[in-house]
């Protein structure tokens, strides 16, 4: 059998959990003592808005993962199929439907169902699908549904394409301030996009802490200590947690201790994590020396655009220059540029079965990065939460020879 | 070179000359062979995988081990590959059947080569740069097409056994294509096609060369074209369908089926024989 690897946990993990605590029982206050209004928003869509009008905002893809990593998915999702949602579009969606429809969650760890909101707002920046989530519920409940419809595949983001998104974001307000009850203040959006900015600068600073060598923090690590980054973002919470992880990972830094001991090989992850396995993953990698030091999927927190000085335009401009809404040209030198910045060896792409839109091996990328750029790499197929989609056994070989081509080398 | 396998202890090396096996637990057969210093093939096995792995490994290793007239404690090294090498208790180490098969094919072909292997189950690209080292590789997507269950599910349909699906299709005299990508769509077409009346010969070779295209889909194949697995030994008639659609010469190594087996024991005698120069140095 392979030799068995420990994996070294954070201190700071107590405390965000504590924070996740705080945070879902505010969310269960809005939807049971109506404290204040409740918002759905997409991963990366105006939660600025949302925060600064006064709304607890519920990203529902974190619910998603939360499925995915607690192996529940699949247990609802046939209920969303059932319905009409194909086994072929996002799993959040049909995991999180099959949840709702089920009345079973991971929620109910925190004495919640699937929150019913006053608004559900989305942004398409990242893909379709969220609008059409979004549509179901907002058609089960009779709740309002709004959002932006943007751009993608993007090559230059110009003047018009950020125009085009902030006055979709503008024209959002009016609505949300009728049902928010209030009316947007200037000064908390621009403290709202403050706090945002703040925490994606600390996240970024933290993931970008994994370019020493050896790497203080692995993928798998940042796919759970980025939970503040996505349900927290705009509230000073996130950046207390994030200044506090920060200093213990530079302390790691500084002591020379590794996230992967023994660290003989470091790699990027680009596309989803496969949240069902992600132990097993971390463990994977770990048994044969390999670091999976940065990813495109953690990096989507960063919003370096932000700026409270010109909140609209800046959010606009932070959601077109995501990575997801990028063409293939950006996304190519994007990825390049952080084999080298984080000193990587390879890349491996997890090309999700139900996520086309953040499964970037497509169309001839790992070729091109090959080829233009001499960075090997390897495909693995799976799915974000449908675990059907997934062979281990596949998989496992397919890493573990793509780690033994490195060490040819 | 650093063996990322993992390790079980060292093996007694004796006197004589040393021997090596390499088994590779596959998903439907496992192989052994048994090799000498030179990397002669002293002798072979290939068993059903079926439910009990590490007892279909050590039946392998026992049967090539008689066959070679090698009694086991004579082995200074055993590593295993395949889906279930991490299943096989006796071996020293593990590789995937990725390296192993590369390191096969290498020991027989020089350059720069695109090596095809079609098992039970999956079917794999590797592609070798210059100097013989892995550059790449591909695997198929998760479904039976493009793999030997594909023809399993095929010969059923024909009612014929898999073993005879081969001589079916060399008789073939009229060419048929099998559109879907889906081995039980595929199956539906085939009846479909014997309801039309079409001949069973001409449908075998529909799904050889179904077969064939699934696996060319995969990737690029450049350099010069090797190809390997159970199918590959069982079922020549999908080599000379890769020579039609690539247009080159697609070579076979010997003992195609075992090159896995062969690639491990390979790795057994290099890492034997790098202990060796450590001790002596």
């Amino acid at each position: 059998m392979p030799p068995e690897t420990r994996r070294l946990e954070f201190r700071s993990t107590g405390r965000m959990r504590e924070l996740l605590g705080e945070y879902f029982a505010r969310v269960g206050r809005a939807v049971g003592e109506k404290s204040v209004p409740l918002a759905w928003c997409t991963s990366v869509g105006p939660a600025e808005i949302l925060r600064a009008l006064g709304f607890e905002v519920y990203f529902p893809e974190n619910h998603g993962a939360m499925l995915g990593a607690s192996r529940r998915a699949n247990d609802g999702m046939p209920k969303a199929h059932a319905l009409g949602y194909s086994q072929d579009v996002c799993s959040y969606m049909t995991s999180d439907i099959g949840a709702f429809l089920s009345g079973s969650t991971p929620l109910e760890n925190y004495g919640l169902g699937v929150p019913r909101p006053d608004v559900l707002v989305y942004n398409t920046n990242q893909c379709r699908d969220v609008k059409d989530w979004f549509e179901f519920y907002g058609r089960e409940w009779n709740v309002p549904v709004a959002g932006i419809t943007s751009f993608r595949g993007l090559d230059d983001i110009t003047d018009d394409h950020v125009t085009a998104v902030a006055r979709q974001m503008e024209s959002l307000v009016l609505a949300l301030e009728e049902i928010a009850g209030r009316r947007l203040d200037a000064s908390r959006l621009e403290e709202a996009v403050r706090l945002s900015r703040e925490c994606s600068d600390l996240w970024k600073a933290c993931l970008f802490s994994a370019a020493h060598r050896p790497s203080p923090l692995t993928f798998f690590d940042g796919t759970i200590q980025m939970a503040p980054a996505v349900v927290l973002r705009g509230t000073k919470d996130a950046c207390d947690y994030y200044r506090l992880f920060l200093a213990e990972l530079e302390e790691r830094n500084a002591g020379g201790i590794p996230a992967v001991s023994g660290e003989r090989h470091r790699l990027y992850w680009d596309g989803m994590p496969i949240w069902g396995r992600l132990r097993e993953h971390a463990t994977l990698f770990a048994e044969q020396g390999a670091c999976v030091a940065a990813s495109t999927y953690c990096n989507s927190w960063i919003f370096d655009a932000l700026d409270p000085a010109d909140p609209f335009r800046s959010m606009a401009r932070a959601s077109l220059e995501l990575f997801i809404a990028r063409a293939e040209g950006p996304k190519e030198q994007y990825i390049a540029q952080m084999v080298e910045r984080f000193h990587l060896d390879g890349v491996v792409f997890h090309d999700s079965r139900t996520c086309p839109n953040n499964s970037n091996a497509r169309y001839g990328m790992p070729r091109r990065l090959r080829e233009r750029y001499g960075i090997p790499s390897v495909t693995i197929e799976g799915d974000q939460c449908d675990l059907r989609c997934y062979s281990p056994e596949q998989s496992r070989t397919s890493i573990e020879g793509f780690v033994e081509q490195l060490a040819e080398r | 070179m650093n063996d990322i396998g993992s390790d079980r202890g060292t093996r007694r090396r004796d006197a004589g000359d040393p021997r090596y096996a390499g088994v590779d637990s596959g998903s439907w057969t496992t192989k052994a062979v048994v090799i000498d210093n030179a990397a002669a093939v002293l002798g072979q096995a290939v068993v059903r995988t079926a439910a009990d792995l590490p007892v279909a490994a050590e039946e392998a290793l026992s049967l090539a081990l008689g066959r070679a007239g090698v009694d086991r404690p004579a082995l200074s090294g055993i590593r295993a590959t395949g889906f279930g090498r991490h299943a096989v208790p006796f071996a020293d180490g593990t590789r995937t059947e990725l390296d192993c098969h590369a390191r096969g094919v290498r020991h027989h072909v020089e350059g720069a080569l695109t090596i095809i292997d079609i098992g039970g189950q999956d079917a794999k690209v590797i592609h070798l740069d210059a100097q013989g080292h892995r550059i790449g590789h591909k695997m198929n997507r998760k479904c039976a097409a493009g793999t030997g269950s594909f023809l399993d599910e095929m010969a059923l349909r024909l009612a014929v056994p898999t073993a005879r699906l081969h001589d079916l299709a060399v008789a073939y005299q009229e060419e048929i294509e099998l559109g879907s990508f889906c081995t039980v769509f595929s199956g539906t077409e085939l009846l479909a096609a014997i309801r039309q009346g079409k001949r069973p010969a001409d449908l075998a070779r529909a799904a050889y060369k179904s077969v064939v295209k699934r696996v060319l889909e995969m990737d690029v194949f450049a350099g010069r074209v090797v190809a390997t697995g159970g199918v590959v030994a069982h079922h020549p008639v999908v080599v000379k369908l890769f020579e039609q659609y690539l247009e080159c010469e697609v070579l076979v190594p010997p003992h195609p089926q075992e090159m896995g087996a062969f690639g491990a024991a390979l790795l057994a005698r290099e890492l034997d024989e790098a202990g060796r120069r450590d001790d002596g140095a």
